[in-house]
C-alpha cells in the first residue's frame, strides 16, 4: 500500500514522536510539533501512538490513496475532501482504493496531520520515522509525485474521540529557566501579562516572539550546553526564541524560561503575526539552583 | 573532579555545572556507563545536560559517586589524517606570529579530545588547545564551508561533517568520514574520543 502525493505544499514532513539518544551525537529530537493533535489522529484511525503522519505547514496537500483505507485529518483547521466531497475533520474516513484526498490550506492555525491506518511506514532513521528540518535527520522532506509505503493495519478505527480543547485567546505558561539569573527582577515581572507578536521566521526549530525589550542582568556569551525541548532563549537580539522539536541541541545564550510542556502544542499552532501572552510563572525559584548535596526536588 | 552546583531546568531534567569541558565530558562518559536514567545525556563546554530523568533517581548522591571514583578512561583514540591547504592557514599563522608550517606541527601535536556535539550532527567541539593558542572567529562568516574542513574558533577545533554557513578559521580538510548513519556509531568524533591531526601531503 502506498500514498501518492500529489502537491505536497510548501512543508510537509513526516512526523512520529521523534528521535531519542542521540543528543549529545548532535541530533536534535524532531517529532510531531502538535503532539496531542497527532496522537488524536492516530487514535481515530487505530494506530499505535508511535505511528508516522504527516504534518502540514499553513499550506495544503494532495494525495492519492492505492488501496482502501481509513484516514483522519487533525490539528490546524482545513477543508478536507475525498473526491471532492467534503469530509469531517478531526474523524476517522474511510476512503476507497484511487481515491483523491485534498487538505485546504490551513483557516486556524499552522500545522494539520494527516494519519492514515498502519501509519508512514518509511525506514526508520537513528530509531524514528520523523524528519528534522534543522540538520535534516531522518526522511527527506515530501514532495510532488513521491509515493510513500503505508504500513498494515493493526488496530480498530475509534470513532469516538476527541482532542484536546484550547481555550480562545491562548496565553503561553513561562517558568524560570536554568539562566533566568541573566535578566533583571524587573524584567521577569515585565513578561507577566506581557503581549508579544509571533515572527515570521518562526519554524519548527523555534517560535520567534518579537515583544518588549527585557532589562538584562547580565549580558555576554555564555559557554555552549545542552538545550531542552521547550527552552526559552535570549539571544543578543532580544528577541525571544521558544525552542520546539528541531531545536539545536547545545546552545550558548541563557535559556531565561522554560515553556510548561502541555503549551508546545500552542506554539505549533500559532501564525506569524498572532499575538500571543507570556505569563510568568512564579518567580521565586529564579536563579541559581540548589548546590551539589542538597535536594534539588 | 567535584561538580560546581545542579541547576533544575523543569521537573524532568538537570544542568550540572563542572570545571571545564573535560570534566564534563568525564562525567557525560560516567554516566552514560553507570546507565544513570535519562533520555539524554547531553555535555556541554562546562555542564552535562541530564533530560527525561526518570524521576526515582536521587541525582546529588549518584554525583557524589562520580566525584569519589576513579574517571572512565579516554573513549577511542582517533587519528584523522588533514591536508593542511586551508584558507585561514596564514591568518592563523600571523596571529600566532609562527610560519605557516609551525602552526601545522602545532595542530598536529595537540591531543585534542571530543568535548560536545552541536551545530549539526556529528560536528564535535575538541578540546586541547591551549588557550595562548586561541583565535577569534572570522568577522564575516562564510556563505558555505566544504564538508571535512577542519578550523580553529576560540580555542576549539571542529571538523564540519557536512557543507554549512561558517565563520572558523580553516586550516585545511580531511576526508574522515565524520557522520555515517551506516555505522553502528554515525559519529566518528563522539564526545569522549581521543583526537589527533596527522598532516598529508
Amino acid at each position: 500500500m502506498t500514498l501518492e502525493v500529489l502537491d505536497a505544499g510548501t512543508l510537509t514532513t513526516i512526523q512520529d514522536l521523534g528521535r531519542f539518544g542521540h543528543a549529545h551525537l548532535g541530533v536534535p529530537r524532531a517529532g510531531a510539533l502538535d503532539a496531542p493533535a497527532a496522537a488524536l489522529a492516530n487514535r481515530l484511525v487505530g494506530n499505535g501512538r508511535a505511528a508516522a503522519v504527516l504534518e502540514t505547514t499553513l499550506s495544503g496537500l494532495t494525495l492519492r490513496t492505492h488501496q482502501a483505507r481509513t484516514i483522519a485529518v487533525t490539528g490546524a483547521t482545513c477543508e478536507v475532501t475525498v473526491d471532492g466531497r467534503a469530509v469531517a475533520h478531526s474523524e476517522p474516513v474511510s476512503v476507497r482504493a484511487g481515491a483523491t484526498v485534498e487538505l485546504g490550506r490551513a483557516s486556524i492555525g499552522v500545522r494539520t496531520y494527516l494519519a492514515v491506518g498502519g501509519g508512514i511506514a518509511v525506514p526508520p532513521v537513528l530509531g524514528s520515522r520523523s524528519t528534522d528540518t534543522l540538520a535534516w535527520v531522518g526522511p527527506p522532506r515530501v514532495r510532488d509525485g513521491v509515493r510513500l509505503p503505508v504500513g498494515t493495519c493493526e488496530g480498530s478505527p475509534a470513532p469516538l474521540d476527541v482532542g484536546v480543547r484550547r481555550p480562545a485567546g491562548a496565553h503561553l505558561r513561562i517558568a524560570p529557566g536554568p539562566r533566568s539569573d541573566w535578566i533583571s527582577d524587573q524584567a521577569w515581572r515585565d513578561l507577566d501579562h506581557a503581549e508579544f507578536t509571533v515572527a515570521a521566521d518562526s519554524n519548527r526549530v523555534g517560535l520567534r516572539l518579537h515583544g518588549p525589550p527585557l532589562d538584562r542582568a547580565r549580558t555576554g556569551e555564555l559557554a555552549s550546553e545542552g538545550i531542552v525541548l521547550g527552552a526559552v532563549q535570549l539571544p543578543p537580539s532580544g528577541q525571544l526564541v521558544v525552542f520546539l522539536h528541531d531545536h539545536p541541541v547545545t546552545g550558548g545564550y541563557p535559556v531565561i524560561g522554560l515553556l510548561e510542556p502541555d503549551d508546545l502544542a500552542i506554539c505549533a499552532q500559532l501564525r506569524p503575526g498572532e499575538r500571543v501572552e507570556l505569563r510568568g510563572q512564579s518567580s521565586s525559584g529564579r536563579g541559581a539552583g540548589p548546590s551539589a548535596g542538597s535536594s534539588t526536588a | 573532579m567535584t561538580v560546581v552546583r545542579i541547576i533544575p531546568v523543569g521537573d524532568h531534567a538537570r544542568l550540572v555545572e563542572v570545571a571545564d569541558a573535560r570534566a564534563a565530558v568525564s562525567l557525560a562518559l560516567w554516566a552514560r556507563e553507570r546507565g544513570i536514567p535519562a533520555t539524554e545525556i547531553v555535555p556541554g563546554a562546562a555542564t552535562v545536560l541530564f533530560d527525561g530523568l526518570d524521576g526515582g533517581i536521587d541525582l546529588p548522591a549518584a554525583l557524589d559517586a562520580w566525584s569519589q571514583e576513579e574517571p572512565v578512561p579516554a573513549g577511542r583514540q582517533v587519528v584523522v589524517p588533514v591536508v593542511y591547504d586551508g584558507p585561514d592557514l596564514a591568518a592563523v599563522a600571523a596571529l600566532w606570529a609562527v610560519a605557516v608550517d609551525e602552526v601545522v606541527r602545532r595542530h598536529t601535536s595537540v591531543e585534542f579530545t571530543s568535548a560536545f556535539c552541536g551545530f549539526a550532527p556529528g560536528f564535535a567541539y575538541l578540546a586541547g588547545l591551549p588557550s595562548e593558542w586561541a583565535v577569534p572567529r572570522l568577522d564575516q562568516p562564510r556563505a558555505r564551508v566544504e564538508p571535512g574542513s577542519v578550523g580553529l574558533a576560540g580555542a576549539w577545533c571542529g571538523v564540519y561533517p557536512t557543507a554549512s554557513p561558517g565563520g572558523w578559521q580553516l586550516l585545511g580538510r580531511t576526508e574522515a568520514p565524520l557522520w555515517d548513519l551506516a555505522r553502528d556509531e554515525p559519529a566518528l568524533l563522539s564526545p569522549g574520543t581521543g583526537v589527533r591531526f596527522e598532516a598529508r601531503p
